[in-house]
Parts: structure tokens; sequence; C-alpha cells
């Protein structure tokens, strides 16, 4: 049996294009495997779009309904269509006004100057599929949402180009001189790399503190910066450069920071492009850090801000899931464009 | 934009022409290291050094002046056990649930995380349509934030969700799933190998991809099974690969706090805290902020990091030379 299970692993599709049971095996697994991957995603997805009622309901609908509403004249806002199932005004579609215990006040749409009092019991509400749109206005509206978005990107992107020019420079420090003390600071480097922010957040905290940015995103940018994953990227790439290059570049009397910026970072982009994308998901998604630095509400993160709201209990899933569709959204279209890029890059270096 | 970019390099070239002039070609390399040498010595060298003397150090005051000193203090009264398989016997019983939680954590994880990501590698590696496509199914829930992985399998695991409902359906009780202490721990353990799965299989895959052909060609000459040639042949010269994935693995799952917390908050209980939320709430979110406490325990947690990094860099270079 063993044996007949590992035949499966191994074999490759035979040439004549016809699927044997290993193949329907090895689908059968990708396509469950797809299947638990985006739909807990998709759910979440569509159920950001139901009302607040709709969540509440159990067991769940699959599409989100809205209710059907109607706008009667004398009353300002729409009110909600029921149809009489039974009792007196069996058979008519009614709006209603309000409810009063097991009583609703409702009104004819056609004859609005009438009120009806019909028992709760004979009604049924119209519904049809809609989008509970709502949800993601009110963020805007109610939550301060775009706050949130901007210090995330603020943080994401100010500290992506930082990243990006300090480790770039030491990269060609470290890789294109020869100089006394070198090894010293690659085993610094190397060094740093086992110990990571998580285990000096208290000493971190204090030199935090001691600059004056705790409760700034300078104090989220900053402490991570120089990452040692990121110097060592650049420079695995930086050293397959031939130095003929910069030999010519010095003939031509180019200062150092020229050939560094108008040769090297340019030869280097595919490298660079490969730490910006890890830099910016790993600023996006940060955590623990930002959890310890910031503190006042309004300099939250998106995924502060939504980590707090899940904690209230006031908080209204309908709004929540729809914050979360909309910081999940950036990462997953970022994915999306760069799929390919993004998985050959971490293949090839290993990723963090 | 690009202009202003070029301006600033322009800026930059000024400083450094001059350091240039006066240290030469080739002592410029300083130059480039500084601001990389600055930072990392203020924010991971020096706290590495201060780390030692906050954990030497008692109260809960953050400036050092203000700190009594307790020598080895802190780590005793880790180490003060009647009998360290029962927490309770533990003077400080919640950074043991802590450290237990963390190795039973780590190891079905780390377990479980690695055998399907195995598998999967393999499935990808055989000759399957739109395998570009599945390698990106597998992988997406990588990119996304903890905090929403957390919130995504809150909202189908919640009293009123749908796999409760899928239950009821097929006449099953629904469940309280993240208020049962062993249930809330085994879905953290799913939620964390859900998420972090894909970019393991893309490692592995990637090593799978690098075992030339011709020698599962010369296998299937000799009539090895399928079985064998996995077995002799993609086995053998996988375990790089395996090794240092597992150790990274390792590495990481030592160091799961984010979507654990955003999940289950350490709940019920302390069933699923973990140690970095123990070393969290011990020095921040409790008070009183017990700094020295918090310190202690993360060199504890660097040791073991320091250990499984040393392994990765042999094992990498082993798998350089070999």
């Amino acid at each position: 049996m063993a044996n007949r299970a590992l035949t499966f692993l191994t074999r490759t599709r035979a040439g004549n294009g016809k699927m044997d049971w290993t193949d329907w095996l090895s689908y059968s697994y990708l396509i469950l495997g797809t299947l638990l991957m985006f739909a807990p995603v998709l759910w979440l997805a569509v159920s950001s779009f139901k009302t607040e009622a709709d969540l509440k309901r159990f067991p769940p609908r699959l599409l989100p309904y809205v209710q059907e509403t109607v706008v009667v004249e004398g009353y300002d806002a729409p009110l909600a269509l029921y149809d009489i199932v039974s009792g007196e005004f069996e058979g008519r579609r009614l709006a209603q006004i309000r409810r009063v215990g097991l009583v609703a006040q409702m009104v004819d749409p056609a004859a609005p100057s009438t009120r009806l009092k019909v028992d709760i019991a004979d009604r049924e509400l119209i519904e049809r599929v809609g989008l509970a749109t709502e949800n993601y206005t009110e963020l805007f509206e109610q939550f301060d949402f775009l706050r949130f978005f901007w210090n995330s990107t603020f943080i994401t992107v100010t500290a992506t180009a930082i990243t990006l020019l300090v480790n770039a420079m030491a990269a060609f420090g470290l890789s294109k001189y020869e100089f006394r003390g070198r090894t010293f600071v690659l085993m610094l480097v190397v060094g740093t790399l086992m110990v990571p922010q998580s285990v000096i957040l208290v000493p971190l905290f204090l030199v935090t503190k001691e600059f004056g940015i705790m409760n700034s995103p300078w104090g989220v940018i900053i402490p991570g910066a120089a990452s040692p994953t990121g110097v060592f990227l650049l420079r695995q790439y930086m050293l397959t450069i031939p130095d003929e290059i910069l030999e010519a570049a010095r003939m031509d009397k180019a200062s150092e920071w020229k050939i560094f910026w108008r040769i090297i970072v340019p030869l280097s982009i595919p490298a660079i492009a490969v730490l910006g994308i890890l830099s910016v998901m790993w600023r996006w998604n940060d955590f623990l850090w930002p959890l310890i630095v910031l503190s006042d509400t309004d300099k939250f993160t998106l995924q502060l801000a939504l980590n707090s709201f899940q904690g209230e209990m006031s908080t209204q899933w309908s709004n929540l899931l729809a914050m979360t569709v909309l910081t999940l959204l950036p990462i997953a279209a970022v994915f999306m464009f760069l799929q390919k890029y993004i998985t050959t890059g971490i293949a090839s270096t290993g990723g963090k | 934009m690009l202009s202003a970019l070029n301006l600033i390099m322009r800026g930059i070239e000024i400083p450094f022409s001059f350091v240039q002039r006066k240290l030469g070609t080739r002592r410029q390399a300083w130059a480039f290291l500084l601001p990389n040498l600055l930072l990392f010595g203020t924010f991971s060298l020096f706290p590495i050094l201060l780390n030692f003397i906050y954990a030497l150090t008692g109260g809960d005051n953050i400036i050092l002046s203000d700190r009594p000193f307790v020598g080895t203090g802190n780590f005793a009264g880790f180490m003060n056990c009647d009998n360290f398989l029962d927490v309770n016997s533990c003077e400080r019983d919640f950074f043991w649930r802590a450290v237990w939680n963390t190795t039973w954590f780590v190891t079905l994880q780390v377990g479980i995380m690695v055998g399907f990501a195995l598998l999967t590698a393999v499935i990808l590696n055989r000759d399957i349509q739109a395998r570009g496509f599945f390698r990106g199914v597998f992988f997406f829930p990588v990119m996304l934030s903890p905090v929403v992985v957390a919130l995504v399998w809150k909202w189908v695991l919640q009293r009123n969700g749908i796999l409760n409902a899928g239950l009821e359906a097929m006449g099953f009780e629904s469940f309280n799933w993240l208020l049962d202490r062993t249930w809330a721990f085994g879905w953290s353990v799913f939620l964390s190998v859900w998420a972090h799965m894909g970019f393991y299989t893309l490692i592995l895959l990637a090593g799978l991809q690098a075992i030339p052909r011709d020698v599962y060609e010369a296998a299937m000459m000799d009539r090895a099974s399928p079985w064998r040639a996995f077995r002799r042949i993609t086995l053998p010269l996988l375990a790089p690969t395996m090794l240092v994935v597992l150790v990274l693995a390792l590495i990481k799952g030592v160091q799961t706090f984010d979507e654990v917390y955003a999940f289950t908050g350490g709940g019920p209980g302390s069933a699923t805290t973990l140690i970095i939320q123990y070393i969290y709430e011990t020095g921040f979110a409790g008070a009183p902020r017990l700094f020295g406490l918090a310190s202690a325990a993360s060199i504890l947690l660097a040791l073991v990091l320091v250990v499984l990094t040393l392994l990765q860099l042999w094992f990498n270079r082993r798998s350089v030379d070999g």
C-alpha cells in the first residue's frame, strides 16, 4: 500500500497524454488545497457585503441580501417593504413605519395617509440579492479608515525607501572594496541575523524612547531599517557584477558615489526589486513592534486598528469584515501582478 | 519625481566626494557602510548588550539608573520549580505555561507544515497543468497579514459561523471552538500551518527542481521502482534543502506571536499563550511592567535561536560545499 502511494508521489505522467489514477489523485489534492486556501478568504469577502442583521443569521446564507425598501410620501427615510401573508390585509404589500411590541405600524405606499396596524407574525420581509455597501462607506465616514490607511502607507513606503538605500550602500561597500575590517563587519551582520527584533524588545523600547520617537511612525520605521537579510541579499547579487566595469568607470574619473548610483544600482535592480517587495510585505503586515511603539489610536497602522476593533465588543462584524477586506486588498493586488516575480525571487533567495 | 531623486543623489555626492579626497578610494567603503552601521549599532548591537543589564536588574522602571541590581534573581525565579513538568509547582508558572505551549506548538506546527509542504512540492513537481497557478494558490496566504489570517478563520469558526452551520446540516452539534482549550490550541496550529506552508513549499519545490532529470532516467533504465527512486534519489538529494527548511521553520515557529495573539489573545485562560506573548505581556501589556523578567525570558529565547541559526548556517555551508 505504501509502495503504491509513493508510486503516485514520484511518477510523472506517461507521455501518452492519458490521465492515470496518480494524476487524478494529484489533481484532487490540488483542487482540495485550492478550496482550503481560497474559500475562507472568499467567504469573508462575500460576508463583508452583508447587513449586520444578515450576518447574525444562523445558518448563514451564501449570498448577501438586502431589504427591499420604498420611499413613501411624508416619511424621510426609506421604509422596509413586507408581504402580508395572513390576517386582515393578506395579499397586500405594505411598508413598515415602526414596530411596537408585537404590532407593526404599516402603511400602503399607494395610500400613505392611513396607518395600518399589523400583527408582526402576519408579515414577511422582502429581500433581494444585493450588496450592503454601507459597510464600506461607514468605514470612511465613522471609523477614520483613511487615517489608518495613510499611517500604514507612510510607514511602508518610507521604511522601504530607507531600507533599500541604506542596505544597497552597505552591500556595495561590503562587496566591491577590499579594506581592513571587512570580515569583522560581515561577522557583525551575521551575528545580528541571529537576534531578531522580538528578543530585544525591552532595550529597543528604551533606545526608541530616548530618541523621542515613541508613539510616532518614525519609531516604527527607523529601528528595523538596517535589515541584515537585505544586506546579504544585495551583497550576494553585487558580487556577481564584474569589477572591470568599476575600473573602467574609475578611469573615466567617475566619483565612487556616481559608480554606486549610476552603475551598481541599475545593474542590481532585480535583487533590489526582490528586497523591495519583501520589505513592503514585512512593513505592511508588521504587528508586534508597532503594537509596542504606537499607543494613540490615531497613530495606529491598519493592522493595529483591525486588531483593536475586533477586541471591542461594540464593534460590528459588518464593518470589521469590510475593513479586513480593504486591508488585504493592496497586498492581494501586489501579489496578483507580481506573483511570478515574488515566487521565483523567494525561491532563489530562500526568503527571510 | 525622478528629477527630485536625482537632486537628492547629487546632494549626497558632495559629502561623498569630499570623503573620497580625504580618505582615498579604498577606505571610502566606510562611508558607504556608515548609515547602516549606525542603525545596526544603535538598534541591534547596543540593545543586545542592554538586554543583559535589564535581565540582571529588577523593578518596573525603564530608566536604567533607577533599576535595582538583582543579579541572576530573574533567572533563578524561572528555575524555581519543584517539578519542571508540573507548571503549578513553579514560581513563574505563567512563564512555564508559555514555554510548554511553545514547545508543543512548534513540534506540531513544524511537523505538520513541513510534511504537507513536502507533499505539495512533490505533487507540484510532477507534470501538472497550470503549475504556476497552483503554486500561487498555496503561496497566497503567506502574503496575508497575521491579523487578517486570524480574522478570516475567526469568522469561519465563530459560534454562528459557516463551519458550525455545515456541522449542523450534517446532523452534528455546533461548537464554540475558541472557548475550548484543546480546540483553540489545535486551531492555532492549523491556522499557522495554513498561513506559512506555501513559503516552505516554494523552497522545497526549488530544491526538487534542482535535482537533474537524468538521474531519474538512469534509475528507470535500471528498472528501479518509483518508490525506490524516491527513497534513494529524491530524499537524499533533497536532504540539504529539507534540513534548511526544518531549521528555518523552527526558528520562525518559536517566534510565533502575531496570528495566534490576534486569533485567541492567548486564551482561553493561557491555553495558547506562546513565549513571545509572555515577553510582551510581562514587559509591556501588564502592570507593573516587569522589564527584567521580560529581558531574562528573551535572553533564554535568544539562546535557543542562536543555536538554531548556527545549525542553519552549518547546514547551508554543507549544502553549498556538498
